[in-house]
């Protein structure tokens, strides 16, 4: 590749292999030699997979799909951190030159209840999408699309809303808290939602059904640590939990049924 | 059927219903945690700001202590106090076990560098663990302990000062009595700052200021209550 300088290094890899829900599970060592830095992680992985298919050995499963940061498939535990010792980082935009020659690197699946392992580092982060079905949507009857100008949004609401709407729901936030919070994600939907005009409406049906799933899925509670935040590859601020603690509780308060 | 006994009947499980899903759920309980947290901090304060006496005079200690016991009051305010208490211990330890089941499987390594979180914030309920047994003791050393009586102006009054002495002489007791005061200072420290947060405020202007202050507040808390036995122990010669 042009432009770059070249370097290679060898890792010693542990890597979580985990034939399915309800196998236990164990680190597979494996020696990966002469990678080059200009690799992303996951083209190391890559590389890794086709060494141990070349050896007759069965590969690593790992999710991943656009691989520029921006679809929230990828996942990985990378030496304790959630894609990596990067901040604002997903694993398939890590460096292999962020790595140093010889070093050990602990590869785990993202751990919670809420999140079964699938097969090695795939979970089933499916809890997310039955939390969006319970209330992060805004529902528009069909027609004539309105005028933008009819709903005035301030600047500072449609630049909050957009912070909050970076989020790509890979679960990060869950991986890293010492509770498997979800708090950071649900928090960031109803945050986005609720700073438009369009998501008043459901506002506070929204809270309530996307906190009740919250607690259904079996995530744990939030113990204002800080980590999902310091770990999300979007920087997903905690402002959002504050904001989506403060429409709950209305929005409980007020509730008529 | 008279409707409209059923009708309030039915109003009534509703509000029950509505606000019983909102204690259970994982933010109201946490949010509870925070008000009464809050609350205790307060208290927490006053305790120490009143105490700060045993520093001025032995006399004007035991009536401050006197002028507490004997309002009429102090039943409601003790009652508040264990209500207070009880329902943050209570709601804090039934998180903590819904926090340990959500990850039922441990990391084998921690995160770290930037990704790491502070020890303290971390450890909240092994604080509070230590905080609930030092509370117990507490009040058997003091509240529950030996009765001395003191005479001012013919009436009897309680002498504390004498009781505080006479346990903050043993050498024991003040290491253990500063280091459960260390651990409350670091749990005011996270615990003040984290309820507002809890409890829905967070402000890019006014957040990092609230921390400072909740860091403040558990050092002069932690601060105060320290320096009466070091004084007694160290200073004070009877
Ligand atoms: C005088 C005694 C105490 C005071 C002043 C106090 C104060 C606080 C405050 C202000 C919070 C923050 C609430 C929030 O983040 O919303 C808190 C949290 C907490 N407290 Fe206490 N507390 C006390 C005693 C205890 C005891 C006895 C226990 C447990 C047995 C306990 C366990 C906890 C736990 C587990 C949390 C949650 C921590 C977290 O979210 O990370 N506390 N406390
Ligand atoms: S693969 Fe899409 S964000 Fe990493």
């Amino acid at each position: 590749m042009g432009g770059t300088s070249e370097k290679t290094i060898n890792l010693k890899l542990k890597i979580w292999k985990q034939n399915g829900p309800d196998d236990k599970g164990h680190f597979i060592e494996h020696e990966a030699k002469s990678v080059s830095t200009d690799m992303s992680f996951l083209e190391m992985m890559d590389v890794v997979n086709e060494d141990l298919v070349k050896a007759g050995k069965s590969p690593v499963e790992f999710d991943h799909d656009c691989r520029e940061g921006i679809c929230g498939a990828c996942s990985m535990v990378i030496n304790g951190n959630p894609h990596g010792p990067d901040t604002a980082t997903t694993t398939c935009q890590l460096h292999m030159r962020r790595f140093q020659d010889g070093q050990t690197v602990v590869i785990e699946p993202f751990r919670a209840r809420a999140f079964p392992v699938v097969r090695d580092l795939v979970v089933d982060r499916s809890a997310f999408d039955r939390i969006i079905q319970a209330g992060g949507f805004i529902s528009v009857n069909t027609g004539n699309a309105q005028d933008a100008n009819a709903l005035p949004v301030p600047k500072v609401d449609a630049d909050e809303a957009f912070a909050s709407a970076a989020c790509i729901g890979c679960g990060a936030c869950v991986a890293v808290c010492k509770n498997a919070s979800a708090n950071l994600f649900v928090s960031a939907k109803i945050t986005h939602l609720g700073l438009v005009p369009q998501g008043q409406a459901e506002r506070d049906e929204r809270a309530r059904n996307m906190v009740q799933q919250m607690d259904q899925e079996g995530f744990g509670a939030c113990t204002n640590t800080g980590a999902c935040s310091a770990a999300c590859p979007k920087e997903i601020s905690l402002e959002n939990i504050a904001q989506m603690n403060k429409d709950f509780l209305k929005a409980s308060l007020k509730d008529r049924s | 059927m008279d409707l409209n006994t059923t009708f309030e009947a039915d109003k009534d499980t509703v509000v029950m219903s509505s606000l019983l899903r909102l204690v259970k759920s994982t933010i109201g309980s946490k949010s509870l945690v925070g008000v009464t947290g809050l609350g205790l901090s307060l208290f927490v304060l006053s305790h120490m700001a009143g105490n700060l006496l045993i520093l001025v005079d032995p006399k004007m200690y035991n009536l401050y202590g006197h002028a507490l016991v004997t309002n009429p009051l102090i039943y409601l305010a003790e009652m508040g106090l264990i209500a207070l208490f009880l329902a943050h211990v209570v709601k804090a330890v039934l998180l903590t076990f819904v926090n340990r089941q959500a990850r039922p499987q441990k990391y084998a390594m921690a995160s770290s560098g930037d990704k790491a979180t502070s020890a303290v914030t971390k450890t909240m309920w092994a604080q509070g663990l230590i905080i609930f047994v030092f509370v117990i003791l507490h009040l058997f050393t003091f509240k529950f302990g030996n009765y001395y009586e003191v005479i001012y102006d013919g009436e009897p009054v309680r002498d504390l000062h004498r009781l505080v002495v006479e346990v903050f002489a043993q050498p024991g007791y003040l290491v253990g009595y500063i280091i459960a005061l260390l651990i409350l200072g670091l749990h005011l420290s996270h615990g003040v700052g984290s309820a507002f947060q809890t409890l829905g405020f967070n402000h890019p202007k006014y957040t990092p200021m609230i921390k400072k202050i909740s860091c403040l507040y558990a050092f002069i808390v932690a601060g105060g209550f320290i320096a009466q036995p070091l004084y007694v122990f160290f200073i004070y010669k009877g």
